[in-house]
């Protein structure tokens, strides 16, 4: 059920400053309108005649609450409004010349203006129903608005998350089948693996995607995973990294990196046969943290087609989502040697972190 | 008996290694690191166990098995691959996960040991078709041509023809002949984008210009490279299903 605008602060006051001015006016039109009435006639006649037709008005407003009519039922509106002003107007017309019958023609004034009276009434219920219907028909239209963008967004950390479970057991459970290598053959490093991996997915568990972290922080992240895959792939794999202190200091969002690199490692070394090399080159362009990241493939397993791999869309939508740009994944294969460069950025980093 | 280990990784190969020290009857002959060296082991050593991995550079293990016309018998060794597991459970194949111990590889040896007066011809056939099912295995089509091998990506395929025991894979660079059934094909391929037109053709409906009509019934599809395919009355319904026409 959505909330009465009564509920909301903002919206009692307004509604009970429209119906004082409402209370007021009539008022002065009671005193000063042909011929006028004394104060003590126009205030009573006035207070009864609105405090009535408020309390007239709350039935249509809880209504409307539990039920909003759809377009072709407005005509439904129209009949309670009717209703409602009618019984009122009985109810003030008895009320008021017990009140005030005993002022000399009051009676047959009262008499005389039912017709406006009615019409005053039908005006403000007509008012106060039509905002009522306006503001729930907003009110619903947020709640989906809201439900959508929910759904989307628990859509998207499922696809996210499946995403990433693809490559992750892959590389979970080979680099424990090297462990169990190792024990038999190098103790020493199968300890020093059996570290790195805990760290690895230890920094996995803990990060979260909303949150940024300095290049150098999901460098030294990525310098674990690098490692894990060269013992996994033994001398085969080699990688440089170059950054400077400039940019070790930038912001990035966390794991937007990873699976870059992933995707490298993946048409780089899963993929291909022969001495690998993965270069990530940091840089500075304007407002800009660039980031480069080169690997081979092998053109004749891979076509080009294949060149985004499904690691690089989630970077491409989480880059949208958060930047609102499309340009700032760039990708481009030269012989070889694939290149993915993503730019990141860094006036939106502050805001964001505000 | 001559064993021949098939995988990336150096260390896998350790284990797999360390573990047969055991077994002085299996001579270990050769360590391949990906499937293309793996088929040429095999085709020069003919060995009568391999131990293969899945997921490898060049070809992967089903496609390195798809391309032998003796396969040996098979001990699959993999990390994690849900379709393959899929597979190989639907065969009762045998087949390690990452990381495996000794007692476990025992067991398979076991197994290998008492199956030995079975071919595995049947079993692998009949493995690779469910493998081929899962939608990893299906990006591309390996062929061999002469003693090469070709990969084929998908999108290359023009249209594939039946011819007798083999089915003829058209693209710009000549035909391929694959030992399969059109059957075979019209299930493992995507079907959004590729449709049997006829009992003898698929098209890849990404090189079709135009369908025009063609004697009483019938209708024919040209090609982007010019080729007419013929189309069968219900070839022409499932076209025009997948066309959205």
């Amino acid at each position: 059920m959505s909330r009465s605008p009564l509920s909301v602060n903002r919206f009692r006051t307004i509604f009970i400053s429209i119906w004082l001015a409402v209370i007021f006016d009539i008022t002065f039109v009671l005193k000063w309108y042909g011929s006028g009435w004394d104060w003590p006639v126009a205030i009573i006649d006035s207070l009864i005649s609105c405090s009535l037709l408020f309390i007239f008005c709350l039935p249509l407003m809880i209504m409307l609450q539990y039920y909003t009519p759809r377009q072709k039922n407005y005509v439904n509106i129209f009949i309670w409004c009717a209703f409602i002003t009618g019984v009122w107007l009985a109810l003030t017309h008895w009320l008021l010349s017990l009140a005030l019958g005993h002022y000399e023609g009051y009676d047959s004034f009262l008499h005389q203006s039912q017709i406006i009276r009615g019409s005053i009434g039908f005006l403000l219920t007509g008012c106060v129903a039509l905002a009522f219907v306006i503001w729930y028909n907003w009110e619903e239209q947020q709640e989906n608005e809201k439900r959508k963008q929910d759904s989307e967004k628990l859509a998207k950390e499922a696809e996210l998350f499946k995403l990433r479970q693809q490559l992750q057991p892959h590389f979970l459970f080979n680099s424990l089948n090297s462990i169990n290598a190792l024990i038999g053959i190098r103790p020493e490093e199968a300890r020093k693996m059996v570290q790195q991996l805990s760290d690895f997915l230890r920094g996995t568990l803990k990060k979260e995607e909303t949150q940024w972290v300095s290049l150098q922080e999901e460098l030294q992240y990525l310098q674990l995973y690098l490692d894990i895959e060269k013992v996994r792939f033994g001398n085969r794999l080699s990688t440089v990294i170059e950054s400077t202190d400039t940019t070790n200091e930038m912001k990035l969002p966390a794991l937007l990196l990873q699976p870059i690199v992933e995707n490298a490692i993946k048409f780089g070394l899963y993929d291909t046969t022969g001495e690998t090399m993965i270069r990530i080159t940091a840089l500075v362009e304007g407002n800009n943290l660039v980031l480069k990241v080169e690997n081979p493939f092998d053109p004749e397993t891979s076509s080009s087609s294949q060149g985004t791999g499904f690691g690089l869309k989630s970077v491409q939508r989480r880059l949208y989502l958060l930047f609102g740009r499309n340009d700032l994944l760039v990708t481009e294969a030269k012989e070889n040697i694939f290149t993915t460069i993503v730019k990141i950025p860094q006036a939106t980093v502050t805001i964001a972190e505000k | 008996m001559k064993v021949i280990i098939i995988d990336d990784e150096p260390l896998a190969r350790s284990v797999v290694k360390e573990y047969l020290q055991k077994y002085p009857q299996l001579e270990l002959w050769q360590e391949c690191n990906d499937g293309l060296e793996g088929l040429k082991a095999i085709q020069e050593h003919n060995p009568d166990l391999i131990f293969l991995d899945i997921q490898m550079p060049k070809i992967n293990g089903f496609e390195m098995l798809e391309l032998l016309d003796q396969p040996p018998a098979v001990i699959f060794t993999t990390a994690f691959d849900e379709y393959a597991i899929k597979a190989f459970e639907a065969h009762a194949v045998d087949y390690l996960l990452k990381p495996f111990s000794q007692e476990r590889f025992d067991k398979a040896i076991e197994k290998v040991m008492a199956q030995k007066n079975i071919s595995p011809e049947k079993i692998t056939q009949e493995l690779l078709e469910t493998a081929a099912q899962s939608p990893s295995q299906s990006q591309r089509i390996v062929v061999k041509n002469g003693s090469k091998i070709k990969i084929i990506p998908l999108q290359e395929v023009f249209y594939l023809e039946a011819a007798d025991d083999y089915v003829k894979i058209h693209t710009k660079e000549g035909y391929f002949l694959k030992n399969k059934t059109m059957n075979h094909f019209e299930q493992s391929l995507d079907q959004q984008h590729f449709v049997r037109s006829h009992r003898s053709y698929i098209i890849n409906i990404q090189q079709i210009t135009r369908i025009d009509p063609y004697e009483k019934d019938n209708h024919v599809a040209i090609l982007r490279s010019g080729a007419k395919v013929p189309v069968s009355r219900n070839g022409y319904v499932r076209l025009r299903q997948v066309l959205g026409l």
